[in-house]
């Protein structure tokens, strides 16, 4: 249930011809605790590092697949798609580079799945796209989603990774904070449950908007989570910052995220505040 | 003028602050003070005062007049506290039924080690959802510069206006220069390509119109900007709490561009 070794399959023909080791045994260096662990070993741990714990980034779909039920992903307003609002200059040679490296389309997957059952709607944002960065399409999807889920009544779950708002949009990419925040609001007014994950990194406008709005806050452990990036902290207030500076556990211990809960322990976690929150569609 | 210009006109020390449109526009005021929860912020004032007969409340990012001034106020850029603060006296506003006029002036929220750890972002998330809910008529107007998150945190109104040279921005354009091009210095070059002028925000449907400016006759512009927000609290005035809300949400909700 929920393996994602297959992340490191697709490759195997390609490195198999030269007769090299199939991919899933090749080792992989902790960039934390710099130990060698094979890519199956970690792929099977939800790439976290077996022996000291690491996280590392993981891709939106990958994410799916680890944590929720079997084929229970259907996704939703997959058919929005970037314009280039201001023809800022470099942005489409950017989208394609964002869309070559990660597979998506754009900075957040949408839809609704399970997790043992209880159904929610889910969104994911995609840091291998321009770093998650939130523009027109990323503040839609997500302001649907919540449309969508005070619809059918159903709680939302969001995961959160982003540099935050995207500079190339301008403007509109700052609305799009506004805008999000109103539709949760209005889920939330109906009695919506919102449960945010803050995983590494969710700066910006993003949280300054909707990944601070969820009744429960978790977070995996170690994330960097901030407003403004900690180099221009450091400008500002020409002095070197403590190493735990906007992590996850700097914002637990300073009162702003409910829990702090590894990715091993998300599926149960969020399957148990789901069936808390009145199961099927968490609501009245 | 090109947008860069317009930028270093609307950041001019010379230009009006809030604190001199809060005291043209409205009499008998009290200013109030503090979020109630850990401290005041100079950088937001607030208070309550008429606005000719109609009780209003107005809130406005100070800049500072003077370098004491500024110092204290951190030249215009709000604690998480002043987020706060303006947030009490919005929702006290909506108790009483007051319209509420914000006048925002900001190069961006406070980036500092105390704001992260009193939360800078969680604030104006905050602001962000209750304003979008608030049951009395909001009026924003960008005085000067419109940074980021932290000038959005009291634009989330039912009517927003920019002064002639006034911008908005996600970044400011030195920041997205030293970003993407690696070279601060191309910063009029950004600005261009960032769109933040009063026309652009028009077009784009962030702000309903352009106010003149005229600040060798502020007097008189001031007279004729109370004319208009008169005007507009008149037009608000039968609209129950329960539609300005949904009017501000759908003013919002349409904003952004892609294709489907
Ligand atoms: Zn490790």
């Amino acid at each position: 249930m929920n393996n994602i070794v297959g992340l490191f399959r697709k490759s195997r023909n390609v490195l198999e011809k030269g007769g090299i080791t199939p991919v899933v045994e090749e080792k992989m260096r902790c960039p934390s605790c710099k130990s060698y662990e094979t890519k199956r070993a970690v792929a099977k741990n939800k790439m976290v590092c077996p022996n000291c714990g690491h996280h590392y980034r993981i891709g939106a779909r990958t994410r799916v697949k680890a944590l929720f039920d079997r084929d229970s992903f259907q996704e939703l307003f997959a058919n929005i798609a970037t314009v280039d609002p201001l023809e800022f200059p470099g942005y489409a040679e950017k989208m394609e580079r964002g869309r070559a490296v990660s597979g998506e389309t754009e900075g957040v997957l949408c839809g609704t799945a399970a997790i043992r059952r209880q159904p929610c709607a889910v969104f994911i944002m995609e840091p291998q796209f321009m770093m998650g960065s939130m523009g027109s399409v990323v503040g839609e999807k997500i302001a649907r989603l919540f449309e969508y889920a005070e619809e059918n009544q159903l709680p939302v779950v969001g995961f959160t990774a982003s540099g935050g708002a995207r500079m190339q949009e301008g403007i509109l990419s700052l609305m799009q904070m506004a805008k999000v925040s109103g539709t949760v609001g209005k889920h939330g007014e109906n009695g919506g449950l919102y449960i945010t994950v803050l995983t590494d990194p969710t700066t910006g406008g993003v949280t300054a908007s909707f990944a601070m709005l969820g009744d429960i806050i978790l977070s995996e452990p170690k994330a960097t989570i901030g407003f403004a990036g900690r180099r221009v902290v450091e400008q500002t207030t020409k002095k070197k910052l403590p190493e735990d500076f906007q992590s996850a556990e700097f914002l637990l211990q300073h009162g702003f995220v409910d829990v702090i809960v590894p990715r091993n322990e998300m599926r149960q976690t969020l399957e148990r505040l789901l069936r808390q929150h009145g199961g099927k569609g968490a609501m009245l | 003028m090109r947008a860069y210009e317009r930028l270093q006109a609307a950041r001019d020390a010379e230009r009006p602050t809030a604190r001199a449109y809060i005291e043209r526009l409205f009499s008998e005021r009290t200013e109030l003070h503090g979020d109630r929860k850990y401290a005041d912020d100079p950088a937001v004032i607030g208070g309550i005062g008429l606005l000719g007969e109609i009780p209003v409340t107005f809130i406005g990012i100070e800049r500072g007049r003077n370098l004491e001034e500024r110092i204290q106020c951190r030249f215009g850029c709000p604690m998480p506290e002043g987020y706060r603060k303006a947030l009490r006296l919005m929702k006290q506003a909506e108790k009483f039924s007051r319209p509420v006029i914000c006048f925002v002036d900001t190069s961006g929220a406070f980036c500092g080690e105390d704001a992260e750890e009193r939360g800078q972002g969680q604030a104006i998330a905050d602001n962000l959802m209750q304003m979008m809910a608030l049951k009395t008529p909001i009026i924003t107007i960008v005085i000067g510069e419109g940074g980021s998150g932290g000038a959005l945190g009291l634009s989330v109104a039912n009517r927003v206006y920019m002064l002639e040279n006034a911008v908005f921005s996600v970044i400011s354009p030195e920041g997205c220069a030293s970003i993407l091009w690696e070279d601060a210095k191309l910063a009029a070059d950004a600005a261009e390509c960032l769109h933040i002028t009063a026309e652009d925000m028009t077009e784009f449907g962030v702000a309903e119109d352009m106010i003149p400016e005229d600040f060798a006759h502020f007097s008189r512009m001031c007279e004729s900007l109370k004319e208009r927000l008169v005007l507009d609290l008149k037009g608000y005035s039968r609209t129950p709490g329960e539609k300005l809300a949904e009017e501000r949400y759908q003013r919002f909700r349409k904003l952004g561009r892609w294709a489907e």
